[in-house]
């Protein structure tokens, strides 16, 4: 299997990805609650000086402006037969820009979640997942994207729909989930649970890991969770800069470019390959980034202590990988009457 | 083995055991065993209040507690509060008919401009769960939106909730609105999301920002608890 990501693969021990695409796009005047897709096609330009951000800052790989150009997502705007359409064109200006840029740099078409919850405990079935899914990759697909990249992924079940939704698409994929909830995903799911989950797919990712969830200490945790775990697939890092802080009525994340730059070591001596950033991480923060990559060596992997100092604290003591069985409050030992 | 996997009967417990046993059957999610468990109780002559506090409310903590320390996930929360949701429909109409004290009443919605509701479906169900009230105004209000209902509904609590860092800020707007009104006092204000902190609570003038929605619940009683307090000192 060679495509254009597998190949850099083979050719660099680090690829650096890029970093936020809301915080930019709310920057150039995005109103919350407005939908980013609406701009691939109301406002081109700046969706191309979002990509070109990214680029000339030194990313190898940068997400589409796609997110929510699913089905589930574009219905709270009245949109949802526009998720093919508002894809196609976030890749195909990906794809332009890419293609100027002179050198290899990948455009990752980027999958949101629906939104919705997933049988049982919510509506949304697996078959309705997989098709919303499988639209969004086939218009990612027909603008020319290298690969689709799903992101911001809780739930295992969807995680599932969307592998199938890329193999339908015939398309390979990068998948990372979001750790926000005492360093699992919101729905429980721990790093080591990922490697497992990871494995056992018949379409399984290129490179998976983890984006946005708490701080960029956190992120670091989970990515020694994947090591850890025996994963062999390239671990993805894409980590938001620091923490939001409320300053003069505006938002501020308080991550420094030098700051990310530490992260950016400390996630490769983790162990990851592809890292980026997230939420707050701005051309300035991948600069940063790019440049302590190229020009300071590999170190030993840090340990969390290590982590902490140079980051910050973490959300929770812990993040459910010690293998210790969880103390419970109450037994669930009675025996189900409907089994 | 087979005496051990037997079926618990659950009319044939006492009280006490049941009430422990239906502890274990919502922390569990087992709908249809809470609904039972509910029915045996009323047919027993306890009071629907007293089936709703000691039984419910006291299970749901639990679960509370739970998620709140990172030892349950949204998913045995759903499920719970679903289990929680089968008691409520049957106690419901009896505790209007007893005329039982309420808990309190609770205005619910995201904030203008976000769309992202599964923290604040999350909260609207562990308050339901806690025998509060829940008005949910759904996602994207406007300040207006949040103060009519909170008028009309003559409710105790507003919460707020945003999950992006851009429409944080449209909190601090309904707060300096109900200000402007002279309602600011009359209502706790809670605030929640994911990229909130206490800080920002703070700052914008919200009476408790809450992590999560177990905490929010907790929050929540211990507020009700000092107003009252407060009326009946005053």
């Amino acid at each position: 299997m060679t495509h254009p990501l597998a190949r850099l693969l083979e050719t660099r021990d680090w690829l650096l990805a890029d970093g936020a695409t809301g915080t930019n796009l709310f920057n150039m005047g995005l109103s919350s609650g407005d939908a980013p897709e609406f701009w691939n096609e109301d406002h081109p330009d700046r969706i191309k000086k979002l990509y070109n951000g990214a680029i000339n800052a030194g990313s190898d790989l940068f997400l589409t402006n796609s997110f929510g150009s699913n089905a589930s997502r574009l219905k709270l705007h009245d949109a949802q037969h526009r998720a093919f359409e508002l894809s196609k064109l976030a890749a195909e200006i990906g794809r332009e820009c890419a293609d100027a840029s002179g050198r290899t740099v990948i455009v990752a078409g980027s999958m949101g979640p629906t939104g919705d919850i997933m049988e049982p405990m919510g509506t949304l079935t697996h078959a309705s997942a997989v098709e919303m899914f499988h639209e969004q990759a086939e218009g990612l697909k027909a603008g020319g994207a290298d690969v689709l990249w799903v992101e911001t992924i809780s739930a295992p079940e969807e995680y599932r729909a969307a592998a199938e939704a890329c193999a339908l698409a015939d398309m390979p994929w990068c998948g990372t989930m979001s750790f926000d909830t005492a360093g699992r995903t919101m729905m429980g799911l721990t790093s080591a649970a990922m490697v497992d989950l990871v494995e056992g797919l018949k379409h399984p990712p290129v490179a998976f890991g983890a984006n946005c969830g708490v701080g960029a200490a956190d992120l670091l945790r989970t990515a020694l969770g994947y090591v850890d775990a025996g994963a062999t697939r390239p671990i993805i890092a894409k980590g938001n800069a620091g923490i939001p802080k409320y300053v003069d009525g505006h938002i501020h994340y308080d991550g420094t470019p030098e700051l990310m730059a530490e992260y950016a070591i400390l996630a490769r001596d983790a162990g990851a390959t592809i890292i980026g950033g997230c939420c707050g991480t701005m051309p300035e923060h991948l600069s940063a980034m790019r440049e302590a990559l190229e020009t300071r060596p590999r170190g030993e992997r840090p340990t969390l202590d290590q982590i902490t100092a140079a980051l910050g604290g973490f959300s929770s003591d812990s993040d459910g990988t010690s293998g210790e069985p969880v103390e419970t409050r109450r037994s669930s030992s009675r025996r189900r009457k409907k089994s | 083995m087979a005496d051990e996997e037997e079926d618990i009967i659950l009319s044939e417990l006492n009280d006490e055991e049941l009430v422990q046993q239906m502890f274990d059957d919502l922390y569990d999610g087992l709908r249809e065993e809470i609904e039972e468990g509910v029915n045996i109780l009323l047919e027993r002559g306890w009071e629907p209040y007293r089936v709703l506090t000691e039984a419910l409310v006291g299970a749901m903590t639990i679960v509370g507690n739970d998620f709140r320390d990172g030892i349950l996930f949204v998913p045995e929360v759903l499920l719970a509060a679903n289990a929680m949701k089968g008691g409520m429909a049957i106690l419901k109409p009896l505790l209007v008919e007893t005329g039982a004290p309420r808990m309190g009443k609770m205005v619910i919605g995201t904030v203008k401009g976000d769309i992202h509701d599964i923290g604040k479906n999350l909260v609207a169900m562990m308050m339901e769960g806690a025998g509060f009230e829940v008005v949910d105004l759904g996602i994207n209000n406007a300040a207006d939106a949040y103060i009519d209902a909170l008028i009309a509904e003559e409710a105790d609590i507003l919460g707020m909730s945003a999950l992006l860092t851009t429409t944080m800020p449209y909190m601090k707007t309904v707060i300096d609105q109900l200000a402007e009104k002279g309602i600011r006092d009359d209502y706790i204000v809670l605030v929640g999301g994911a990229p909130l902190n206490e800080e920002f609570g703070k700052a914008i003038g919200a009476d408790a920002y809450c992590r999560d929605a177990a905490v929010a619940v907790e929050t929540a009683k211990d507020f009700i608890s000092r107003k009252h307090n407060q009326m009946a000192a005053g």
